[in-house]
């Protein structure tokens, strides 16, 4: 652990150093901020559907977030030749994806709960309980887990970061849009299909102030699933 | 110190090590000489748990690498030929990372970024960003983080390459001084680079080891002797003739021509006859101003030994 922590130390503050973690976090505010003023609170709405629609927007965000800065997390040190450092200490690749994994959570999670102004602005004019707020939050750092977790899973199987990226938006977009190919299957095909959807049914509840504990447990079966896909393709990477 | 049985590394269906085999005693600072794509790199990343053999033995202080990864590691430091530097990060910083990594506690970790930063001479720049840093300073850099957790085996990949004339001798020095405390593997693909710096030379072609032993072995079985380029005072005519007399010199030239009191000769010969030719001309009385081993003799010792069409030669070793 005390391994993982250093490298998630070290990877935090080359986002805080660097222009691009500061971009990726001022693009995903003011997106989330244009998005919250033009689409959530565009139009009579109750306040539970303008909250709603802003975490249906800034889940959207997150993801893209997660994946532009995740795509580096690896791919980025295997082409600058850093990655070579971490691979001849003394420290598992366990340690190596956790490290990368934490850092990049702690990022998003605070670029994403620093719009938690906007929420707290529906309290000006409506009304919508706390409960509500802190589920919808959960759905967003939950997605962006899982969003992370892919990217990190392609940075690790890639050679490039380039590569890292289309392969992470490629099975985050395959993942997204597998309610569609729910549509055009048969029970209960359909069903395992919609259950496997990234988005669509599990985010809603989350939007709407429900929480399920079988999208919570869907959610992190996913983060564990590409994290340990990550781990072992390092792992691999060492036969080649 | 280090122990390599019939070591073998395939990318695909390439072969790019082996059958390999060399060992290498506590203490020593061996040259692993080849040109590109010989293998050395690969040899290196094995013996520093960045890659994985395909088959054979490989062993560092007793320990697999294969089966104790984590114990090798510990025990190796690792610089490879393009330094692996956090560009943001300033020297302290990055030596202080690397130091916590290898399983220093902060305080350990602290002090030994002192004590590195002083080996290596970076106390200057300590508080500069990674990315100010000149080439020869990055290469130190390199050095400090592979020697901040004070390894029993120091791997070094083509240290001085890119390296200006004043910074190779700065850097043989410091190699030089890491003997006291590390076994060290150089590799690189100028003999005249590591020679003086290494006590013994492995000689790698397409992935085997083709020759290994001191320079003077290497040439005394390669070329059967060599060539000595000897300044002497004088025009040299004198020198020239005592030196044709010396027993199996083959021939004598004048190179350069004659500067002011001083004159150059090389003289080819079939072994080593520094000590008899210094002798002849002491003994005659002729001021002997400089006499050394042939800079063009030690590439070729090379590149007979390291080019593929070089087999026949090769095979002699």
């Amino acid at each position: 652990m005390r391994n993982a922590l250093l490298i998630a130390g070290r990877e935090l503050r080359s986002y805080l150093r660097s222009p691009l973690g500061w971009i990726v976090a001022a693009a995903m505010l003011l997106l989330d901020g244009l998005l919250f003023q033009v689409g959530a609170m565009g139009g009579a709405k109750l306040s539970a559907q303008v909250l709603a629609d802003f975490f249906y927007y800034s889940s959207g965000i997150t993801m893209v977030g997660a994946i532009a800065l995740s795509m580096r997390l690896i791919a980025h040190e295997r082409e600058k030749g850093t990655l070579v450092l971490i691979n001849t200490a003394p420290i598992r690749d366990t340690e190596i994806v956790g490290g990368k994994f934490i850092a990049l959570f702690t990022f998003i999670t605070g670029v994403t709960l620093l719009t938690a102004y906007m929420p707290a602005l529906i309290f000006v004019n409506g009304r919508v309980s706390i409960g509500h707020i802190v589920v919808g939050y959960a759905g967003i750092v939950l997605l962006g887990a899982s969003a992370i977790a892919i990217g990190l899973f392609a940075s690790a199987f890639a050679r490039t970061q380039v590569i890292a990226a289309v392969l992470g938006a490629a099975i985050l977009g395959v993942m997204l849009l597998l309610w569609m190919a729910a549509k055009v299957a048969d029970p209960p095909v359909s069903g395992f299909i919609l259950g496997l959807a990234l988005h669509h049914e599990r985010q809603r509840a989350f939007m709407n102030g429900v929480l399920r504990l079988e999208n919570v447990v869907y959610y992190l079966v996913i983060t564990y699933f590409f994290l340990l896909a990550a781990i072992k393709t390092m792992e691999a990477r060492r036969w080649r | 110190m280090i122990e390599i049985q019939a070591l073998t590394k395939y990318y695909g269906d390439r072969k790019a090590v082996g059958p390999l085999s060399f060992s290498i005693a506590k203490g020593e600072i061996v040259g692993l000489l080849g040109l590109n794509g010989a293998g050395k790199t690969t040899t290196l990343r094995i013996l520093a748990c960045d890659l994985l053999p395909s088959s054979g033995s490989v062993r560092v202080d007793g320990l697999d690498v294969v089966d104790n990864p984590d114990d090798v590691r510990a025990r190796v430091g690792y610089l490879p030929d393009h330094p692996p530097l956090y560009d943001e990060m300033t020297v302290a910083e990055y030596l202080l990372f690397a130091a916590k990594i290898r399983g220093l506690t902060g305080a350990e970790a602290r002090k030994r970024v002192d004590e590195v930063t002083h080996e290596t001479s970076l106390r200057g720049v300590r508080d500069d960003v990674i990315s100010t840093l000149s080439h020869g300073y990055r290469q130190r850099v390199g050095i400090a983080q592979a020697i901040v957790h004070k390894p029993q085996l120091l791997v070094l990949d083509e240290p001085i390459s890119g390296l200006d004339p004043v910074q190779i001798v700065e850097m043989r020095e410091l190699v030089r001084n890491l003997r006291h405390e590390h076994t060290t593997l150089i590799s690189s693909h100028f003999l005249s680079e590591i020679s003086e710096t290494c006590d013994r030379l492995l000689v790698m072609r397409e992935g085997e080891i083709v020759a290994a032993g001191t320079e003077e072995e290497l040439s005394t079985r390669l070329l059967e002797g060599g060539s000595i380029i000897i300044t002497v005072r004088g025009d040299g005519a004198h020198a020239k003739r005592l030196l044709t007399t010396v027993k199996d010199v083959r021939a004598v030239e004048v190179v350069g021509g004659h500067h002011g009191s001083t004159t150059t000769l090389r003289v080819d010969a079939v072994r080593d006859i520094r000590e008899d030719a210094c002798r002849t001309l002491v003994l005659a009385d002729i001021g002997i101003l400089e006499l050394t081993r042939s800079e063009r003799e030690l590439e070729s010792i090379f590149l007979t030994l390291a080019r593929p069409d070089g087999a026949e030669n090769g095979a002699r070793s």
